[in-house]
């Protein structure tokens, strides 16, 4: 298990590190953002909104066909991208600006 | 007014006089005549007022007639009403002509009226008599009352008294009224201490509540239906253990562990898969040109071809060269890059990584090992498996669904490693217990084939090398056989006991699995060590040899010597079939050039010479082939991996007569080869 913390912890700093990434924020199932790099009120409101956004697609995939499921959803707008990874607990939301 | 009464009164006192026939005046003439007749006795005559109306006799004579009827003289006569029916005014003929002199209400009851009784009922007062005073209610009560008998009028007063002392009677009934003194009558009263009144009340706290709602969707049904299932599972397998107390207690251990942990591994696999998109973003025009892009120049480029150089792949952590390189043959995109040194000096600890086409900035398994690697090969069926052979002479077998870091197998030297660097391992189908096996080949001069049989590696010596081609192992042998070492090898691709060896020394043995003594052939190739031998992957007699003496040379193993040779100026590090033509094959040298050959387009010449790496100090070491992709993977001596694209020249297909494309099948690619040899058995045996 510690490896495997030290592994994520890894994971995300590479993240970060790469090019273009503004902030990564970690939500979990509730809307409660966990982990994050940017300021607060940023935060608070990419968790609270992008929550529903990913309720909503997930519930959309699935209505579809029940064996199916999320995989990723990209967000791509004029100024930047945000990509969020989901899972059962948790969601990562990284906001990325690809043309830097 | 009595009208009659005045003619007869005034016919008799016709004759005293006049007398007033108008109504008026009758009246006073009446009290008049009273009048005079009470003074009659004075005997005076009538005294005629002034205004008395003169009548002459014969008027005074004349009759009229007066009627009494009951009209009300008050009583309209004409009344007139419209009638819509006859949409006219009508008269009424019938009036009424009842005048009503006096009304008053009163107030009395009839005593078996209901509201009478339901008065009695309430004063509680049945077949009361008191005595009744006749005379005396009599007057009080009203006379005028509408129609009522005389026994309820007495009855009524027996009521109306009933009502007076109706208090007085009341307590009679219940008990004596109170006799006061009128005197020295006092009453004492006194009052208890009530007790104070106490409100008690108790609240309770309200049982905690959370709101909860939700959306009943076809996808929830479906999980919960899944999870029930697990339940159930696991309770049929709770049934089938035995303990059940100590599982739970060890069970709230881990759950205990696990929660404090768990928060932010959970979140591995999304940033596993964030990082890749951020990665395919960022290298978002590799990622298109490596999907999409076509050199459209090569029309142009007279059969030549280019090399698109996409991503690459560097671990900064390791300074060390990259000694095997292998594609993943179930996940594509999937490599494993063994790193190690060549130098024979510069020996130290060694890598295993992984990379991911989706991935270029990270490896995705990282092993790091002791000595260094020198080949690798991951298994056909089982890609989870790889086997590795090492400079310290040991093999190793990897687990990659397995968490850690060490092999799952490593021989020793018990377990019979060997002596000197293993320089090929190759996995070999499952022996006759499904066990699976790999063969290695080294320095040492010897073949082995390895079985994993549970949870070891058993050897078993396939082959010696040696000099003098037939060995001996019996103590019968007359001279030390001079042993060499192996350098290479590769199995058949559809006869399973045929395999190649190449050897320090520049020579190919053709041996069997079944033959562990001799070998079946030998083939004087190179000059210097034999770097890699390969059969082709279709057409089953054709194999390339490739040496540090400059030279890759192309076989067919019926025949002592080679059909091909190509000097490449420089010590040819590597080279690889090409998994989708029979013709085609590339090569590394070291001087960064890769070439890629295609037999059927072009005989003497590469089609295509490109130098992939900048620096000037790198060797290009190792190359393989995607089995899918058109790309390429270069390894160098800097421990960067480059993949290429190879651009459309380089993969051509065969047309058939008429422009189309043959079916690509494995026999296309044998008659291809074949086609060529032909050519070549005949007269001009072409060579560069």
């Amino acid at each position: 298990m510690p490896t495997n913390y030290a592994e994520v912890e890894e994971t995300l700093r590479r993240i970060q590190s790469q090019k273009g990434v503004q902030g990564i924020v970690i939500v979990n199932s509730e809307g409660i953002p966990i982990k994050t790099t940017l300021d607060n009120s940023s935060t608070v409101q990419y968790a609270g909104l992008i929550h529903q956004l990913v309720m909503k697609a997930r519930s959309t995939v699935r209505d579809i066909d029940p064996q199916n499921d999320l995989t990723f959803l990209r967000i791509r707008s004029k100024k930047n991208e945000i990509m969020i990874a989901p899972d059962k607990d948790y969601f990562l939301i990284v906001i990325q600006n690809p043309s830097d | 007014m009595p009208m009659p009464n005045n003619t007869t009164a005034a016919s008799t006192r016709k004759q005293k006089g006049a007398g007033a026939k108008s109504t008026k005046a009758a009246s006073r003439k009446k009290d008049e005549e009273e009048g005079v007749e009470m003074v009659d006795g004075l005997d005076e005559a009538p005294v005629k007022p002034k205004d008395q109306l003169e009548l002459s006799e014969a008027e005074l004579k004349e009759e009229i007639t007066r009627i009494l009827t009951a009209n009300n003289p008050f009583a309209p006569q004409n009344i007139v009403r419209y009638s819509f029916k006859e949409r006219s005014y009508k008269s009424t003929s019938v009036v009424d002509q009842m005048a009503v002199h006096f009304v008053l209400e009163g107030n009395l009851l009839h005593q078996d009226s209901d509201e009478a009784r339901r008065l009695r009922a309430k004063e509680g007062l049945f077949e009361e008599t008191t005595v009744v005073d006749a005379e005396a209610e009599p007057e009080e009560e009203e006379p005028e009352t509408p129609a009522t008998p005389v026994e309820d009028g007495g009855d009524m007063e027996e009521t109306g008294e009933d009502d007076r002392p109706d208090s007085v009677a009341s307590k009679t009934d219940k008990k004596e009224p109170k006799l006061t003194n009128q005197f020295n009558f006092s009453e004492r009263a006194s009052q208890t201490l009530n007790n104070s009144l106490r409100d008690r009340c108790c609240q309770t706290e309200p049982p905690p509540r959370v709101t909860f709602s939700d959306t009943a969707n076809q996808w929830k049904t479906y999980d919960m239906y899944e999870m029930e299932t697990e339940k159930q599972e696991k309770n049929k397998d709770k049934q089938n253990a035995t303990p059940k107390k100590e599982n739970d207690n060890s069970k709230k251990k881990m759950m205990l562990i696990e929660t404090q942990s768990d928060t932010i591994t959970k979140v591995l696999k999304p940033a596993k898969i964030l990082e890749r998109m951020c990665n395919q973003n960022i290298c978002d025009d590799i990622a298109q040109d490596f999907k999409y892009f076509e050199d459209v120049s090569d029309e142009f480029r007279d059969q030549k071809g280019t090399l698109l150089p996409l991503w690459k792949f560097h671990y900064e952590k390791a300074k060390l060269s990259v000694t095997a390189l292998c594609w993943n043959k179930k996940y594509q995109d999937l490599f494993a890059v063994g790193m190690g040194s060549y130098d024979f000096s510069k020996q130290g600890h060694g890598m295993l990584v992984f990379y991911s086409l989706k991935n270029s900035a990270f490896p995705e398994y990282i092993y790091p090992t002791s000595s260094g690697i020198l080949c690798l090969d991951i298994h056909e069926l089982h890609s989870h498996l790889v086997a590795v052979g090492f400079y310290d002479g040991c093999v190793a077998v990897y687990n990659l669904k397995e968490e850690g870091q060490e092999p799952v197998y490593k021989s020793t030297a018990k377990t019979g490693k060997h002596t000197d660097p293993v320089w090929q391992v190759q996995w070999q189908n499952d022996d006759m217990d499904n066990n699976h096996n790999f063969y290695s080949v080294s320095s040492d001069g010897r073949v082995v084939s390895w079985t994993l049989v549970k949870n070891e590696l058993v050897f078993t010596d396939i082959i010696r090398l040696s000099l003098n081609g037939a060995v001996s192992e019996g103590p019968e042998a007359v001279h030390e056989p001079i042993v060499v070492g192996g350098t290479s090898f590769d199995f058949h691709k559809h006869i399973d006991y045929l395999f190649l060896v190449g050897t320090e020394v520049g020579q190919i043995y053709k041996c069997s699995k079944a033959y562990s003594t001799q070998f079946l052939e030998t083939y004087e190739a190179h000059s210097m060590a034999v770097d890699a031998v390969k059969w082709n992957h279709f057409h089953p007699k054709v194999f390339i040899s490739c040496s540090s003496d400059w030279t890759i040379k192309i076989w067919d193993h019926t025949i002592n010597s080679p059909m091909f040779t190509f000097d490449l100026n420089s010590a040819v590090g590597d080279f690889a079939w090409s998994p989708y033509s029979s013709t085609v094959f590339a090569a590394v040298t070291t001087d960064r050039t890769v070439h890629v050959f295609d037999l059927s387009v072009n005989k003497d010449q590469a089609l295509c010479q490109q130098t992939v790496v900048s620096k000037k100090k790198t060797k290009l070491t190792h190359i393989d082939f995607n089995p899918v992709y058109p790309i390429i993977i270069v390894g160098d001596d800097q421990s960067c991996v480059t993949s290429l694209k190879l651009s459309p020249n380089l993969r051509r297909t065969p047309k058939g007569k008429k422009r189309q494309e043959l079916p690509k099948g494995p026999e296309t690619e044998v008659a291809k080869m074949e086609q060529l040899l032909r050519l070549l058995r005949e007269p001009d045996p072409t060579t560069v």
